[in-house]
């Protein structure tokens, strides 16, 4: 193994040193900003909260660009603007990247993304939404410098819905959370019902308080007050777990009150990435994610990847790093990024959001991934997941198919 | 369906005096499915190491080389006597490789590493050569100047001069490509590639893209066509190539570089090969776990015949005979 590595780094010297004899073609630098958010604990103590989370994807993307580039005599690098919460944004950020257009990798919450895209210095940049899943964004708040990577609510509802559809598990108890995030994707669940012909048998908000984490034999408590919040619902094929704060999600298995499998953020879940996704030559995307960050790929990591990795593609290819040159390829009718999905990604000119396959799969196992055949659609494959363009609000980009 | 059977019995009943074996490695099943050409029968199932996926066959046809990625080796099986007679290190994650026409040396693509591992017959490495991210095709050129790889990731074909052994050029092609093929006459190298759907055409000489073939299916989705394996005619005159999730393998004029026919087979054909006597195109259906027949003459599939589980690729050598 040693000897391996050694002729790996002798290899890449050669490269490095063979590149360096004359200037790259063009250098090409991707912002990647964030801030400092609290992540929501994990309720298990053994399950370590990640720090770096969609950061490490993003470092992985501009290695594999270095490596690419230095091959083609282009120059990639990555810009890391992690921003406390406290200062002021985005100002804080965009003062440390002065100049533009640029690409900017936001890994923000929905607030913190609208306030960086409608901010003057940042009109002309080309904007990868990593992070916000919030419907408005690609609906009548769409931004034409923003293009959203991250799936919406309603793609990862869709999904999972036509899945359950596809099972005839037709009838579906919904038990969601207090938070923002918890109301919008139930209210996805209720929009993916309507869609595809399936029935909520009641919808019910559940206020659990968060930090049972931290008490030793709270099982005890648990065991009793998740069926209580369960019970009583009229007859219901799946109960759909809605908790995006992890505050009760992890608990509601095997103790909800009927015995019904439970879907949602918890248990069978919809998602970009998923830790047991082994399809289409991702095995070769998780062992470079290991070695790198030491530990397994999660979705964030998985979508700033992504996002890095659509800047550079039409990049490396067309052999340029003007922002607007490469923003238009975005929308070419033969854009396509590779995402290890078994298909190509791209965009949604209406809404810039890109199209992609949901994987359904829970902690182990990738059960399948939507769409289910039957639920095609006319114009893409993937456009049966979230909102089609006579649903939308927003017309970003004139007609373009 | 009757004509089918009947052109099915008939080309059976006029299956080559020349006894073929056909091998094709099973991802999921860790093992190689050997079949007899004539009959079809499985004549055995071999267990391997883990990840079996490129399979060839070593120049004078005696050994059957197969990539065990998940083992980081090589299993060498006799054609004979069907056993694993040698495992080779080959560097991390083998995933396809070629041999040069002399026997004498072995070029492997390591997937997670990023290198073409160049390596003696007996197994003795002579170097790594740092390529593109996620390598898989690789082909050697008719005269063994140049190997070709691609890179999956990158989205690249490298050439690497064999007497240097470095690269002497990178060309960008489009999305994933999966599998590189040198023309009969050693003039172009073929490249597919399985997200862009498309196939190149490169110049063997100066390396750029000289043409791109695109495909059209009525009634399948452009995205699910996926071409991935690839070969040529014995003649030279026609490339098929399988075209993944579309289910269809496509057959193609390579003077005209115009695509002639699709012909159905299987659930998301991969890998391919042609019969040692040129009559035929086998194909491994990674999905259906089966291996479709297709005849060069008529174009068509006569049949399937069921194999292991995630066939992946297919190599031929003659049966030993008596």
């Amino acid at each position: 193994m040693i000897r391996l590595a050694l002729f790996t780094l002798l290899a890449l010297a050669a490269c490095i040193s063979r590149a360096a004899a004359r200037d790259p073609d063009f250098s090409l630098t991707i912002h990647y900003v964030s801030r400092s958010y609290e992540a929501p604990l994990p309720l298990s103590l053994l399950e370590d909260p990640v720090e770096d989370d969609g950061l490490m994807g993003a470092r992985l993307a501009n290695e594999e660009n270095q490596l690419t580039g230095r091959l083609m005599n282009q120059a990639f690098a990555l810009e890391e603007h992690v921003v406390d919460l406290d200062a002021a944004f985005p100002d804080s950020a965009l003062d440390a990247i002065v100049g533009g257009p640029r690409f900017v990798v936001a890994n923000l919450e929905a607030e913190d993304l609208l306030a960086l895209a409608d901010h003057p210095d940042a009109a002309d940049d080309v904007i990868l939404n990593t992070r916000a899943q919030d419907m408005q964004l690609r609906l009548s708040e769409c931004r034409a410098n923003v293009w959203h990577i991250a799936p919406s609510w309603q793609m990862k509802a869709d999904g999972l819905a036509q899945y359950l559809i596809w099972k005839r598990w037709e009838s579906w108890f919904v038990i969601h959370g207090t938070s923002a995030d918890d109301i919008a994707y139930a209210e996805a669940f209720a929009r993916a019902a309507e869609k595809f012909g399936g029935t909520i048998v009641e919808t019910r908000e559940y206020g659990f308080e968060a930090g049972s984490r931290r008490i030793e034999s709270g099982h005890q408590q648990v065991q009793t007050q998740m069926p209580l919040a369960s019970r009583e619902a009229p007859e219901h094929d799946v109960l759909i777990v809605v908790d995006t704060t992890e505050a009760f999600g992890d608990y509601m298995i095997y103790r909800n009150a009927d015995p019904r499998p439970v879907v949602g953020t918890h248990g069978l879940s919809s998602a970009a990435w998923a830790k047991a996704y082994e399809q289409f030559g991702s095995m070769s995307l998780h062992s470079a994610f290991e070695k790198l960050a030491g530990r397994r790929i999660t979705s964030a990591d998985y979508l700033n990847w992504l996002a890095v990795k659509t800047v550079a593609e039409p990049a490396i290819r067309q052999k340029t790093a003007d922002v607007p040159t490469i923003a238009g390829l975005f929308l070419a009718q033969d854009f396509k990024t590779p995402g290890f999905k078994g298909i190509g990604l791209n965009f949604r000119p209406w809404n810039q959001q890109m199209r992609q396959p949901m994987l359904i799969a829970w902690e182990r196992a990738l059960v399948s991934m939507s769409p289910q055949e039957g639920f095609l659609h006319q114009r893409h494959t993937l456009d049966s997941l979230g909102f089609d363009q006579p649903e939308s609000a927003c017309q970003l980009n004139g007609d373009r198919p | 369906m009757k004509r089918l059977l009947l052109t099915t019995a008939l080309a059976l009943a006029a299956m080559p005096a020349l006894a073929e074996r056909i091998f094709v490695s099973n991802e999921r099943d860790n093992t190689v499915t050997v079949l007899d050409g004539t009959s079809m029968e499985v004549l055995k199932t071999i267990e391997t190491s883990a990840r079996p996926r490129g399979i060839i066959t070593s120049h004078d046809g005696k050994l059957i080389y197969v990539c065990a990625g998940d083992d980081n080796r090589l299993d060498v099986i006799d054609v004979e006597t069907l056993e694993i007679v040698q495992q080779l290190d080959s560097g991390p994650d083998p995933e396809l490789l070629d041999v040069d026409h002399a026997g004498n040396r072995i070029y492997i693509a390591n997937e997670d590493d990023a290198m073409v591992t160049v390596m003696e017959r007996d197994g003795t490495i002579i170097t790594e050569i740092g390529v593109g991210i996620e390598p898989e095709g690789m082909a050697v050129s008719p005269d063994d100047s140049i190997v070709v790889t691609t890179s999956e990731s990158t989205g690249m074909a490298h050439f690497i001069d064999t007497e240097k052994l470095e690269l002497v050029a990178n060309t960008v092609v489009d999305t994933r490509p999966r599998h590189a093929e040198y023309q009969l006459d050693g003039s172009k190298v073929w490249v597919t590639s399985e997200i862009g759907g498309i196939v190149s055409v490169l110049d063997a000489k100066g390396f750029g893209v000289d043409k791109v073939i695109s495909f059209e299916i009525a009634g399948v989705k452009p995205e699910l066509i996926q071409p991935v394996g690839l070969r040529f005619s014995g003649d030279g005159t026609l490339a098929f190539t399988a075209l993944g999730p579309a289910n269809h393998v496509a057959v193609i004029d390579v003077a005209t570089q115009e695509v002639l026919d699709y012909i159905l087979v299987g659930q998301r054909p991969w890998h391919i090969e042609r019969s040692l006597d040129d009559k035929y195109i086998y194909v491994a259906n990674g999905l259906s776990n089966d291996m479709t027949i297709i005849e060069i003459e008529s174009r068509e599939a006569l049949r399937s015949v069921p194999v292991g589980r995630l066939p992946w690729g297919i190599a031929v050598a003659h049966a030993p005979e008596g």
